[in-house]
């Protein structure tokens, strides 16, 4: 019976997966989707260098192909039985699965938009969020809902992050530079359109980020306007009016604009946010899992033999996300190890 | 415009040495939130008072901070206390109890 067990098919799953084939362990690999490669498949290229996600993703095309992996697509994990020894993991549609080690790497789903009434989302055709915005990119094609090309946009940054309204107060980290990636790509495609981010503040936290955020304004001419989102309403022509304050002048502003981009933030998945009712595994207080410290175990959980990998701690960029998901297959290694002796 | 005065600059430069705090604390002691502040502008955004005038609600607060206090109940009287707001702030900030807040407060020094 194959035993070591990784929910997850993301980015995440797939490097963990990855690592412990190299190693000659074989790998229970559940993913509740049809396809492999978890979000990362909706994006078109990625920051900070616009290598596009299907490259990344390509690193682990031969992967279904290796006999040590049992693969179970279409297999949504609902509840980890941690009485028995391995632990049990239960899905959807009744299978049990022993899970010895266990590798969590169920990553994160985007907020809601529609939980934000004020911003239009799904009320106005004209508001989309940034992974609309992704899709789009990736056909090469942006036109507003009515087919015309779009004389203005604006990004809005921090929707559904840093907001005690919504009960998620923390910042997303990767949406400020998702922004600047997403509005210099639109410019490449319509060097006609204005494009301005409204923003609180700019979080260019990687080495070469602040580089792409002088890029945005040297040579795509993308306004930023220091001000968050009050409200958008929408005009007889369908055209968007917001309102925000352009708080460095300190007036209010309107502005009409053709198209609307929330820069959505990344929330936990479902799967985690079920343990705050069940016990079993620690939740964070912003719904994403605990892991033991936040210093040199951080894809280790409280529990002996699980381990968590990739955004299913808390938002991360790509790269974050192989390096934890590294971190993690190591950890289970020597969890592994330390069992024989 | 005369409606400009309270933003007008009075001093050359912010004189965090010599701040006048006593008003600041005693809002942030009736409503602790007033502290978290992050400078959005979401309030004044959909300030009710705010699209008819100069008010600006943000600046307000923020002028408390550096212990501007010249002029500010005379402006805080273009509130409507209507708490549009409070229903806006993504941190969840008090701030039509803010503005009561220094009312009162003012109005106990006047009246002391
Ligand atoms: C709009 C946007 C743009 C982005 N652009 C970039 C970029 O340009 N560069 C960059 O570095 N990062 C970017 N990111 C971040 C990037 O998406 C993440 O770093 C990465 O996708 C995380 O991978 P993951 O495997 O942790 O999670 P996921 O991709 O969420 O994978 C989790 C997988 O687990 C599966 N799963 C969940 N629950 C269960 C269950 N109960 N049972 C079975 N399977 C389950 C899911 O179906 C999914 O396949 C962007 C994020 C957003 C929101
Ligand atoms: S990364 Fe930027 S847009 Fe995202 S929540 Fe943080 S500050 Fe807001
Ligand atoms: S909306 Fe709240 S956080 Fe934003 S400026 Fe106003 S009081 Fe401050
Ligand atoms: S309560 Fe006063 S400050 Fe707040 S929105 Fe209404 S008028 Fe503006």
């Amino acid at each position: 019976m194959k035993k070591i067990a990784v929910i997850g098919g993301g980015i995440a799953g797939l490097e963990v997966s990855r690592l412990l084939l190299q190693e000659g362990l074989p790998v229970t690999l559940i993913e509740k989707g049809s396809r492999l490669g978890g979000n990362l498949r909706n994006y078109a290229h990625l920051f900070p260098d616009f290598t596009p996600s299907d490259e990344i993703l390509g690193n682990y095309r031969f992967l279904p192909s290796n006999s040590d992996l049992q693969l179970l697509m279409n297999t949504q994990i609902e509840s980890i039985d941690f009485s028995t020894q391995p632990y049990t993991l239960h899905s959807k549609d009744g299978i049990a699965i022993p899970a010895d080690p266990l590798i969590i790497a169920t990553g994160y789903q985007v907020f809601d938009a529609k939980l934000k009434e004020e911003f239009g989302y799904g009320i106005y055709d004209g508001v989309i969020t940034s992974v609309e915005l992704e899709k789009m990119i990736k056909q090469h094609h942006i036109v507003t809902p009515y087919g015309k090309i779009p004389r203005r946009i604006a990004f809005i940054h921090c929707v559904g992050s840093r907001d005690a309204k919504v009960g998620n107060s923390y910042c997303s980290r990767l949406c400020c530079i998702t922004a600047i990636k997403q509005a210099i790509e639109t410019k490449k495609l319509l060097p006609e359109t204005e494009i301005f981010c409204f923003y609180i503040d700019l979080r260019m936290y990687g080495l070469t980020f602040e580089e792409l955020y002088l890029n945005a304004q040297k040579e795509y001419n993308i306004q930023f306007v220091r001000g968050r989102l009050s409200e958008t309403s929408e005009m007889i022509d369908k055209r968007l009016i917001i309102k925000a304050e352009d708080t460095l002048i300190g007036r209010p502003l309107q502005m009409k604009a053709d198209m609307l981009v929330l820069m959505v933030g990344m929330e936990a998945s479902d799967f985690s946010k079920q343990f705050a009712y069940h016990n079993g595994l620690e939740i964070g207080d912003h719904g994403f899992f605990q892991p033991l410290n936040q210093f040199n175990a951080r894809s280790k959980s409280q529990k002996e033999g699980i381990f968590f990998a990739g955004t299913s701690i808390g938002p991360m960029s790509v790269a974050e996300t192989i390096e934890h998901a590294r971190a993690a297959a190591l950890s289970a290694i020597s969890y592994l190890k330390d069992k024989e002796y | 415009m005369s409606t400009f005065d309270f933003l007008k600059v009075r001093r050359l430069y912010i004189d965090y040495d010599n701040l006048d705090q006593e008003l600041l604390n005693e809002v942030i002691r009736e409503e602790p939130s007033f502290q978290w502040c992050i400078s959005c502008g979401c309030c004044t955004a959909t300030c009710s008072a705010g699209n008819h005038t100069t008010f600006n609600i943000r600046r307000i607060s923020l002028i408390l901070r550096r212990g501007e206090i010249e002029g500010l109940e005379e402006e805080l009287k273009k509130c409507m206390l209507c708490g549009k707001c409070t229903l806006v702030c993504p941190r969840d900030i008090q701030l039509r109890n803010v503005v009561m807040n220094i009312k009162k407060i003012v109005l106990k020094k006047k009246t002391a």
